[in-house]
Protein backbone atom coordinates (compact mmCIF):
# COMPACT_ATOMS: atom_id res chain seq x y z
CA UNK A 1 0.00 0.00 0.00
CA UNK A 2 3.00 2.30 0.47
CA UNK A 3 4.95 1.32 -2.60
CA UNK A 4 4.60 3.47 -5.68
CA UNK A 5 5.66 2.12 -9.05
CA UNK A 6 7.05 4.17 -11.94
CA UNK A 7 5.64 3.90 -15.46
CA UNK A 8 5.79 5.66 -18.85
CA UNK A 9 2.80 7.63 -20.07
CA UNK A 10 1.55 6.37 -23.46
CA UNK A 11 -1.54 8.50 -23.97
CA UNK A 12 -3.77 10.91 -22.08
CA UNK A 13 -7.52 11.37 -22.29
CA UNK A 14 -7.95 15.01 -21.34
CA UNK A 15 -11.72 14.74 -20.88
CA UNK A 16 -11.49 12.10 -18.16
CA UNK A 17 -8.07 13.01 -16.76
CA UNK A 18 -6.93 9.42 -17.20
CA UNK A 19 -3.58 8.40 -18.65
CA UNK A 20 -2.67 5.10 -20.21
CA UNK A 21 0.64 4.14 -18.62
CA UNK A 22 3.08 1.36 -19.45
CA UNK A 23 4.49 -0.42 -16.38
CA UNK A 24 7.23 -2.78 -17.50
CA UNK A 25 5.08 -3.98 -20.39
CA UNK A 26 1.71 -3.87 -18.63
CA UNK A 27 -0.69 -1.07 -19.58
CA UNK A 28 -2.89 0.42 -16.95
CA UNK A 29 -5.22 3.40 -16.54
CA UNK A 30 -3.83 5.98 -14.12
CA UNK A 31 -5.74 9.02 -12.90
CA UNK A 32 -4.02 12.41 -13.03
CA UNK A 33 -6.17 14.15 -10.39
CA UNK A 34 -3.40 14.69 -7.83
CA UNK A 35 -0.12 14.92 -9.80
CA UNK A 36 1.20 18.46 -9.42
CA UNK A 37 2.97 18.98 -12.72
CA UNK A 38 1.74 18.79 -16.33
CA UNK A 39 2.10 15.28 -17.68
CA UNK A 40 2.58 14.45 -21.36
CA UNK A 41 3.06 11.21 -23.31
CA UNK A 42 6.66 10.04 -22.84
CA UNK A 43 6.85 11.32 -19.26
CA UNK A 44 7.39 8.91 -16.38
CA UNK A 45 5.09 9.07 -13.38
CA UNK A 46 5.05 7.42 -9.97
CA UNK A 47 1.76 5.52 -9.65
CA UNK A 48 0.14 4.84 -6.36
CA UNK A 49 -3.15 2.89 -6.15
CA UNK A 50 -4.18 4.08 -9.60
CA UNK A 51 -3.23 7.74 -9.12
CA UNK A 52 -0.08 9.47 -10.34
CA UNK A 53 1.52 11.21 -7.34
CA UNK A 54 4.71 12.49 -8.98
CA UNK A 55 6.16 13.23 -12.41
CA UNK A 56 9.68 11.82 -12.28
CA UNK A 57 12.38 14.14 -13.63
CA UNK A 58 13.81 12.75 -16.89
CA UNK A 59 17.37 12.59 -15.59
CA UNK A 60 16.26 10.41 -12.70
CA UNK A 61 14.29 7.82 -14.62
CA UNK A 62 16.93 5.16 -14.95
CA UNK A 63 17.80 5.16 -11.27
CA UNK A 64 14.13 5.04 -10.36
CA UNK A 65 13.35 2.05 -12.57
CA UNK A 66 16.33 -0.05 -11.52
CA UNK A 67 14.95 -1.45 -8.27
CA UNK A 68 11.72 -2.56 -9.88
CA UNK A 69 13.48 -4.18 -12.81
CA UNK A 70 15.68 -6.10 -10.43
CA UNK A 71 12.73 -7.30 -8.39
CA UNK A 72 10.76 -8.35 -11.44
CA UNK A 73 13.65 -10.11 -13.15
CA UNK A 74 15.29 -11.84 -10.21
CA UNK A 75 12.45 -12.69 -7.87
CA UNK A 76 10.47 -15.90 -7.64
CA UNK A 77 6.71 -15.74 -7.83
CA UNK A 78 6.26 -16.03 -4.09
CA UNK A 79 8.67 -13.23 -3.20
CA UNK A 80 6.78 -10.82 -0.94
CA UNK A 81 8.25 -7.56 -2.20
CA UNK A 82 8.09 -8.57 -5.86
CA UNK A 83 4.46 -9.59 -5.32
CA UNK A 84 3.68 -6.09 -4.05
CA UNK A 85 5.31 -4.61 -7.15
CA UNK A 86 3.33 -6.95 -9.41
CA UNK A 87 0.12 -6.05 -7.60
CA UNK A 88 0.80 -2.39 -8.24
CA UNK A 89 1.64 -3.07 -11.87
CA UNK A 90 -1.35 -5.28 -12.53
CA UNK A 91 -3.56 -3.38 -10.14
CA UNK A 92 -6.39 -2.72 -12.53
CA UNK A 93 -6.69 -6.46 -13.10
CA UNK A 94 -6.86 -7.26 -9.37
CA UNK A 95 -9.74 -9.60 -8.85
CA UNK A 96 -12.44 -9.84 -6.27
CA UNK A 97 -11.83 -12.17 -3.35
CA UNK A 98 -8.05 -12.00 -3.40
CA UNK A 99 -6.18 -12.28 -0.16
CA UNK A 100 -3.37 -10.05 0.96
CA UNK A 101 -2.25 -7.78 -1.86
CA UNK B 1 2.11 -25.04 8.44
CA UNK B 2 5.76 -24.21 8.01
CA UNK B 3 8.23 -22.58 10.35
CA UNK B 4 9.75 -19.16 9.79
CA UNK B 5 11.86 -18.65 6.67
CA UNK B 6 9.95 -20.79 4.16
CA UNK B 7 10.51 -20.85 0.42
CA UNK B 8 11.44 -17.41 -0.78
CA UNK B 9 13.82 -16.67 2.04
CA UNK B 10 16.57 -18.15 -0.05
CA UNK B 11 16.05 -15.42 -2.62
CA UNK B 12 18.43 -13.17 -0.76
CA UNK B 13 21.22 -15.59 -1.57
CA UNK B 14 20.62 -15.15 -5.29
CA UNK B 15 20.84 -11.41 -5.17
CA UNK B 16 23.67 -9.11 -5.94
CA UNK B 17 23.84 -5.43 -5.23
CA UNK B 18 23.63 -3.53 -8.49
CA UNK B 19 26.89 -1.84 -7.56
CA UNK B 20 28.75 -4.09 -5.09
CA UNK B 21 31.70 -1.71 -4.87
CA UNK B 22 29.52 1.17 -3.82
CA UNK B 23 27.60 -1.00 -1.39
CA UNK B 24 30.88 -2.13 0.19
CA UNK B 25 32.10 1.46 0.50
CA UNK B 26 28.80 2.61 2.03
CA UNK B 27 28.75 -0.27 4.51
CA UNK B 28 32.34 0.46 5.54
CA UNK B 29 31.55 4.16 6.00
CA UNK B 30 28.45 3.26 8.00
CA UNK B 31 30.55 1.05 10.23
CA UNK B 32 33.12 3.83 10.80
CA UNK B 33 30.44 6.42 11.52
CA UNK B 34 28.67 4.11 13.98
CA UNK B 35 31.94 3.41 15.84
CA UNK B 36 32.73 7.13 15.88
CA UNK B 37 29.54 7.88 17.82
CA UNK B 38 31.35 6.31 20.78
CA UNK B 39 28.13 4.55 21.86
CA UNK B 40 27.71 0.86 22.60
CA UNK B 41 24.53 0.80 20.57
CA UNK B 42 22.87 3.23 18.19
CA UNK B 43 19.17 2.78 17.38
CA UNK B 44 17.39 4.37 14.44
CA UNK B 45 13.83 3.82 13.29
CA UNK B 46 12.22 3.65 9.89
CA UNK B 47 8.47 4.05 9.49
CA UNK B 48 7.76 2.23 6.26
CA UNK B 49 6.84 -1.36 5.46
CA UNK B 50 8.55 -1.10 2.10
CA UNK B 51 11.82 -0.11 3.80
CA UNK B 52 11.52 -3.19 6.00
CA UNK B 53 10.79 -5.34 2.93
CA UNK B 54 13.91 -4.05 1.20
CA UNK B 55 16.10 -4.37 4.32
CA UNK B 56 14.93 -7.94 4.91
CA UNK B 57 14.74 -9.02 1.30
CA UNK B 58 18.22 -7.83 0.42
CA UNK B 59 19.67 -9.10 3.70
CA UNK B 60 20.87 -5.63 4.66
CA UNK B 61 21.00 -6.32 8.39
CA UNK B 62 23.90 -8.63 7.63
CA UNK B 63 25.97 -5.65 6.48
CA UNK B 64 24.79 -3.15 9.10
CA UNK B 65 27.35 -2.53 11.84
CA UNK B 66 26.70 -4.83 14.82
CA UNK B 67 26.17 -1.80 17.07
CA UNK B 68 23.50 -0.28 14.80
CA UNK B 69 19.87 -1.28 15.44
CA UNK B 70 17.56 -0.43 12.56
CA UNK B 71 14.06 -0.78 13.99
CA UNK B 72 10.78 -0.76 12.12
CA UNK B 73 8.26 1.57 13.72
CA UNK B 74 4.59 2.12 12.92
CA UNK B 75 5.06 1.99 9.15
CA UNK B 76 2.48 -0.59 8.17
CA UNK B 77 -0.81 1.16 7.44
CA UNK B 78 -2.86 -2.02 7.62
CA UNK B 79 -1.32 -2.91 10.97
CA UNK B 80 -2.09 0.40 12.65
CA UNK B 81 -5.71 0.45 11.51
CA UNK B 82 -7.50 0.19 14.83
CA UNK B 83 -9.57 -2.80 15.90
CA UNK B 84 -12.65 -0.60 16.21
CA UNK B 85 -12.20 0.67 12.66
CA UNK B 86 -12.11 -2.91 11.38
CA UNK B 87 -15.16 -3.63 13.57
CA UNK B 88 -17.04 -0.77 11.88
CA UNK B 89 -16.39 -2.30 8.47
CA UNK B 90 -17.38 -5.77 9.69
CA UNK B 91 -20.63 -4.48 11.23
CA UNK B 92 -21.55 -2.68 8.02
CA UNK B 93 -20.80 -5.80 5.97
CA UNK B 94 -22.90 -7.95 8.31
CA UNK B 95 -25.75 -5.47 7.98
CA UNK B 96 -25.79 -6.29 4.29
CA UNK B 97 -23.95 -3.19 3.05
CA UNK B 98 -21.54 -3.88 0.21
CA UNK B 99 -17.94 -3.07 1.22
CA UNK B 100 -14.94 -2.43 -1.03
CA UNK B 101 -11.50 -2.72 0.57
CA UNK B 102 -7.84 -2.91 -0.31
CA UNK B 103 -6.74 -6.56 -0.40
CA UNK B 104 -4.32 -6.12 2.47
CA UNK B 105 -7.18 -5.22 4.82
CA UNK B 106 -9.32 -8.25 4.06
CA UNK B 107 -7.84 -10.63 6.63
CA UNK B 108 -6.90 -8.12 9.31
CA UNK B 109 -8.59 -9.18 12.54
CA UNK B 110 -11.01 -6.87 14.29
CA UNK B 111 -12.16 -7.50 17.83
CA UNK B 112 -13.77 -10.80 16.89
CA UNK B 113 -13.52 -11.19 13.12
CA UNK B 114 -12.05 -9.84 9.90
CA UNK B 115 -13.79 -8.68 6.73
CA UNK B 116 -12.74 -12.02 5.22
CA UNK B 117 -14.63 -13.82 8.00
CA UNK B 118 -17.69 -11.67 7.30
CA UNK B 119 -17.30 -12.42 3.59
CA UNK B 120 -17.13 -16.16 4.28
CA UNK B 121 -20.36 -15.81 6.26
CA UNK B 122 -22.08 -14.29 3.23
CA UNK B 123 -21.33 -10.57 3.43
CA UNK B 124 -20.59 -8.72 0.19
CA UNK B 125 -16.93 -7.67 0.29
CA UNK B 126 -15.10 -6.59 -2.86
CA UNK B 127 -11.33 -6.35 -3.00
CA UNK B 128 -10.18 -3.38 -5.06
CA UNK B 129 -6.77 -2.13 -6.07
CA UNK B 130 -7.86 1.50 -6.23
CA UNK B 131 -10.62 3.67 -4.81
CA UNK B 132 -11.40 4.44 -8.46
CA UNK B 133 -12.48 0.81 -8.88
CA UNK B 134 -14.77 1.13 -5.86
CA UNK B 135 -16.41 4.13 -7.50
CA UNK B 136 -16.83 2.08 -10.68
CA UNK B 137 -18.54 -0.73 -8.74
CA UNK B 138 -20.90 1.81 -7.18
CA UNK B 139 -21.76 3.17 -10.63
CA UNK B 140 -22.46 -0.34 -11.96
CA UNK B 141 -24.41 -1.84 -9.09
CA UNK B 142 -26.37 1.19 -7.86
CA UNK B 143 -26.64 -0.45 -4.44
CA UNK B 144 -25.06 1.32 -1.45
CA UNK B 145 -21.31 0.76 -1.53
CA UNK B 146 -18.91 1.72 1.24
CA UNK B 147 -15.21 2.04 0.49
CA UNK B 148 -13.11 1.15 3.55
CA UNK B 149 -10.49 3.88 3.19
CA UNK B 150 -7.29 2.79 4.93
CA UNK B 151 -3.66 3.77 4.59
CA UNK B 152 -1.35 6.71 5.05
CA UNK B 153 -1.21 9.98 3.11
CA UNK B 154 -0.30 8.16 -0.10
CA UNK B 155 -3.72 6.50 -0.24
CA UNK B 156 -5.56 9.35 1.51
CA UNK B 157 -4.84 11.65 -1.44
CA UNK B 158 -6.44 9.08 -3.78
CA UNK B 159 -9.54 8.85 -1.56
CA UNK B 160 -9.75 12.65 -1.48
CA UNK B 161 -9.48 12.87 -5.26
CA UNK B 162 -12.23 10.27 -5.72
CA UNK B 163 -14.52 12.16 -3.33
CA UNK B 164 -13.88 15.44 -5.14
CA UNK B 165 -14.58 13.84 -8.55
CA UNK B 166 -18.34 13.69 -7.99
CA UNK B 167 -18.88 10.02 -7.13
CA UNK B 168 -22.38 8.51 -7.49
CA UNK B 169 -24.89 9.01 -4.69
CA UNK B 170 -24.70 5.38 -3.50
CA UNK B 171 -20.93 5.68 -2.84
CA UNK B 172 -19.70 6.49 0.63
CA UNK B 173 -16.48 6.10 2.58
CA UNK B 174 -15.58 4.60 5.95
CA UNK B 175 -12.45 6.62 6.61
CA UNK B 176 -9.63 5.07 8.64
CA UNK B 177 -6.75 7.03 7.08
CA UNK B 178 -3.67 7.73 9.21
CA UNK B 179 -1.20 10.59 8.91
CA UNK B 180 2.45 9.69 9.58
CA UNK B 181 4.14 12.89 10.84
CA UNK B 182 2.20 13.01 14.17
CA UNK B 183 3.04 9.41 15.09
CA UNK B 184 6.76 10.18 14.82
CA UNK B 185 6.27 12.76 17.57
CA UNK B 186 4.66 10.18 19.85
CA UNK B 187 7.33 7.55 19.22
CA UNK B 188 10.08 10.12 19.82
CA UNK B 189 8.51 11.03 23.17
CA UNK B 190 8.01 7.47 24.37
CA UNK B 191 9.74 6.95 27.72
CA UNK B 192 12.89 4.85 27.44
CA UNK B 193 12.93 5.24 23.66
CA UNK B 194 16.41 4.52 22.33
CA UNK B 195 15.63 5.93 18.90
CA UNK B 196 18.18 8.57 17.91
CA UNK B 197 17.04 9.25 14.38
CA UNK B 198 14.37 8.50 11.83
CA UNK B 199 14.44 7.23 8.26
CA UNK B 200 11.32 8.74 6.71
CA UNK B 201 9.30 6.89 4.08
CA UNK B 202 10.11 8.03 0.55
CA UNK B 203 6.70 7.77 -1.01
CA UNK B 204 4.70 9.25 1.86
CA UNK B 205 7.18 12.15 1.78
CA UNK B 206 6.45 12.52 -1.95
CA UNK B 207 3.11 13.88 -0.75
CA UNK B 208 4.12 15.79 2.41
CA UNK B 209 7.55 17.00 1.27
CA UNK B 210 10.64 16.86 3.46
CA UNK B 211 10.18 20.36 4.89
CA UNK B 212 7.47 19.04 7.19
CA UNK B 213 10.13 17.27 9.26
CA UNK B 214 12.05 20.45 10.10
CA UNK B 215 9.72 21.23 13.00
CA UNK B 216 10.15 17.69 14.28
CA UNK B 217 13.94 18.01 14.25
CA UNK B 218 13.74 21.33 16.11
CA UNK B 219 11.37 19.93 18.74
CA UNK B 220 13.12 16.64 19.41
CA UNK B 221 16.73 17.19 18.39
CA UNK B 222 16.62 14.00 16.33
CA UNK B 223 17.76 13.86 12.69
CA UNK B 224 15.44 12.73 9.89
CA UNK B 225 16.58 11.35 6.54
CA UNK B 226 14.17 10.77 3.66
CA UNK B 227 15.33 7.69 1.78
CA UNK B 228 14.32 5.62 -1.23
CA UNK B 229 13.92 1.87 -1.44
CA UNK B 230 16.98 0.59 -3.29
CA UNK B 231 19.46 -1.24 -1.06
CA UNK B 232 21.97 1.48 -1.90
CA UNK B 233 19.41 4.22 -1.13
CA UNK B 234 18.85 2.70 2.29
CA UNK B 235 22.56 2.32 3.07
CA UNK B 236 23.22 5.90 1.97
CA UNK B 237 20.28 7.15 4.02
CA UNK B 238 21.45 5.33 7.14
CA UNK B 239 24.98 6.63 6.68
CA UNK B 240 23.72 10.22 6.56
CA UNK B 241 21.57 9.59 9.63
CA UNK B 242 24.41 8.09 11.69
CA UNK B 243 26.77 10.88 10.60
CA UNK B 244 24.34 13.45 11.99
CA UNK B 245 24.04 11.45 15.24
CA UNK B 246 27.84 11.23 15.45
CA UNK B 247 28.23 14.96 14.89
CA UNK B 248 25.37 15.95 17.19
CA UNK B 249 23.94 18.12 14.41
CA UNK B 250 20.39 16.96 13.77
CA UNK B 251 18.75 18.17 10.57
CA UNK B 252 16.56 16.93 7.74
CA UNK B 253 18.37 15.36 4.80
CA UNK B 254 16.63 14.41 1.58
CA UNK B 255 18.39 11.42 0.04
CA UNK B 256 15.53 10.70 -2.36
CA UNK B 257 15.35 13.89 -4.43
CA UNK B 258 14.09 12.07 -7.50
CA UNK B 259 10.73 11.58 -5.79
CA UNK B 260 10.68 14.02 -2.86
CA UNK B 261 10.84 17.82 -2.85
CA UNK B 262 10.92 20.24 0.05
CA UNK B 263 7.29 21.28 -0.29
CA UNK B 264 5.95 17.95 -1.55
CA UNK B 265 2.95 17.58 -3.82
CA UNK B 266 1.00 20.75 -3.02
CA UNK B 267 -1.93 19.86 -5.24
CA UNK B 268 -2.35 16.53 -3.47
CA UNK B 269 -2.00 18.15 -0.03
CA UNK B 270 -4.60 20.77 -0.92
CA UNK B 271 -7.12 18.10 -1.95
CA UNK B 272 -6.33 15.91 1.05
CA UNK B 273 -6.85 18.69 3.58
CA UNK B 274 -9.88 20.09 1.74
CA UNK B 275 -11.60 16.73 2.25
CA UNK B 276 -10.06 15.57 5.54
CA UNK B 277 -9.22 17.18 8.85
CA UNK B 278 -6.57 15.70 11.15
CA UNK B 279 -7.99 14.53 14.43
CA UNK B 280 -6.80 12.45 17.34
CA UNK B 281 -7.41 8.73 17.35
CA UNK B 282 -6.08 5.33 18.24
CA UNK B 283 -3.40 3.55 16.24
CA UNK B 284 -3.69 -0.15 16.91
CA UNK B 285 -1.43 -1.25 19.71
CA UNK B 286 0.45 2.03 19.93
CA UNK B 287 -1.41 4.93 21.48
CA UNK B 288 -3.90 7.69 20.96
CA UNK B 289 -2.14 9.86 18.38
CA UNK B 290 -3.11 13.55 18.41
CA UNK B 291 -3.82 14.58 14.81
CA UNK B 292 -2.85 11.08 13.65
CA UNK B 293 -6.20 10.24 12.06
CA UNK B 294 -7.76 11.84 9.00
CA UNK B 295 -11.54 12.23 9.08
CA UNK B 296 -14.04 13.77 6.66
CA UNK B 297 -14.85 17.44 7.05
CA UNK B 298 -18.51 18.40 7.58
CA UNK B 299 -18.89 19.51 3.96
CA UNK B 300 -18.41 15.89 2.94
CA UNK B 301 -20.99 14.42 5.31
CA UNK B 302 -22.87 13.12 2.26
CA UNK B 303 -20.10 10.60 1.54
CA UNK B 304 -19.44 9.74 5.20
CA UNK B 305 -20.54 6.16 5.91
CA UNK B 306 -20.46 6.91 9.66
CA UNK B 307 -23.19 9.49 9.17
CA UNK B 308 -25.19 7.60 6.55
CA UNK B 309 -25.41 4.28 8.40
CA UNK B 310 -26.03 3.33 12.00
CA UNK B 311 -22.85 1.44 12.93
CA UNK B 312 -23.03 -0.18 16.35
CA UNK B 313 -19.81 -2.10 16.93
CA UNK B 314 -21.01 -3.35 20.32
CA UNK B 315 -23.23 -5.83 18.46
CA UNK B 316 -20.03 -7.75 17.67
CA UNK B 317 -18.86 -8.08 21.20
CA UNK B 318 -21.12 -10.95 22.23
CA UNK B 319 -18.50 -13.24 20.71
CA UNK B 320 -15.28 -13.62 22.62
CA UNK B 321 -12.00 -12.78 20.90
CA UNK B 322 -9.45 -15.54 20.43
CA UNK B 323 -7.39 -16.04 23.61
CA UNK B 324 -4.29 -16.11 21.40
CA UNK B 325 -4.72 -12.42 20.56
CA UNK B 326 -3.91 -11.58 24.17
CA UNK B 327 -0.39 -12.95 23.66
CA UNK B 328 0.16 -10.99 20.43
CA UNK B 329 2.83 -8.28 20.79
CA UNK B 330 2.02 -6.45 17.52
CA UNK B 331 1.60 -3.18 19.40
CA UNK B 332 5.05 -3.34 20.95
CA UNK B 333 6.52 -4.38 17.60
CA UNK B 334 4.97 -1.38 15.85
CA UNK B 335 6.17 0.92 18.63
CA UNK B 336 9.66 -0.45 17.99
CA UNK B 337 10.15 -1.91 21.48
CA UNK B 338 9.77 -5.59 20.54
CA UNK B 339 10.70 -7.65 17.50
CA UNK B 340 8.91 -10.65 15.99
CA UNK B 341 11.42 -13.17 17.28
CA UNK B 342 10.53 -12.04 20.80
CA UNK B 343 6.89 -13.07 20.31
CA UNK B 344 5.90 -16.55 21.57
CA UNK B 345 3.39 -16.95 18.73
CA UNK B 346 5.65 -15.91 15.83
CA UNK B 347 6.05 -18.72 13.30
CA UNK B 348 4.13 -21.12 15.53
CA UNK B 349 0.48 -20.29 16.14
CA UNK B 350 0.86 -17.09 14.11
CA UNK B 351 1.72 -17.66 10.44
CA UNK B 352 0.54 -15.96 7.23
CA UNK B 353 -2.21 -18.53 6.61
CA UNK B 354 -3.59 -18.20 10.13
CA UNK B 355 -2.44 -14.79 11.40
CA UNK B 356 -3.14 -13.85 15.01
CA UNK B 357 -2.13 -10.21 14.70
CA UNK B 358 -2.24 -7.60 11.97
CA UNK B 359 1.57 -7.57 11.61
CA UNK B 360 1.42 -11.11 10.16
CA UNK B 361 -1.34 -10.24 7.65
CA UNK B 362 -0.03 -7.39 5.58
CA UNK B 363 2.89 -7.70 3.19
CA UNK B 364 4.13 -4.54 4.92
CA UNK B 365 3.83 -5.97 8.43
CA UNK B 366 7.05 -6.65 10.30
CA UNK B 367 6.07 -10.22 11.21
CA UNK B 368 4.94 -11.09 7.68
CA UNK B 369 8.22 -9.72 6.27
CA UNK B 370 10.40 -11.50 8.83
CA UNK B 371 8.45 -14.71 8.30
CA UNK B 372 9.36 -14.71 4.63
CA UNK B 373 12.87 -13.34 4.70
CA UNK B 374 14.07 -13.73 8.26
CA UNK B 375 14.86 -10.66 10.30
CA UNK B 376 18.57 -11.05 11.00
CA UNK B 377 20.09 -12.89 8.06
CA UNK B 378 23.29 -14.78 8.50
CA UNK B 379 26.15 -13.27 6.52
CA UNK B 380 26.65 -16.51 4.62
CA UNK B 381 23.06 -16.44 3.39
CA UNK B 382 23.39 -13.13 1.62
CA UNK B 383 25.74 -14.46 -1.00
CA UNK B 384 28.55 -13.05 -3.04
CA UNK B 385 27.08 -9.57 -3.31
CA UNK B 386 27.73 -8.90 0.34
CA UNK B 387 30.23 -6.13 0.87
Amino acid sequence: MCLGVPGRVIAIDDASGVATVDFFGVRQAVRLDVVDEPVAPGDYILNHVGYAIRRIPHVEIEATLALYQLLLEESSRDDLMAADVRTEIQGAAATNGRGAA
Amino acid sequence: MTGPRPAGAADAAELRFRDPGRARALAAALDRATRATGRDRVAVMHVCGTHEQAIARFGLRAVFPPALDVIMGPGCPVCVTDLLEVDEGVVLARQGVRIATYGDMLRVPGTVMSLADAQAAGAKVDVVYSVAQAVDIARRTREPLVFFATGFETTAVATAAAILADPPENFSVLVAHKYIPPVMEIVAEMPHSRVEGFLAAGHAATITGWGIFEGFVARHGLPVVVAGFEPLDILAGLLRLVEMIRDGRPAVANMYPRCVTREGNLRAQEQMFRVFRPTGGRWRGIAHIPNGNLRLRDEFAHVDARRRFAIDVTTLWDSAPSPLTQQCVCGDIMAGIASPDGCPLFGKECVPDTPVGACMVSSEGTCRIWFQYGGHPDLREVGGGTP
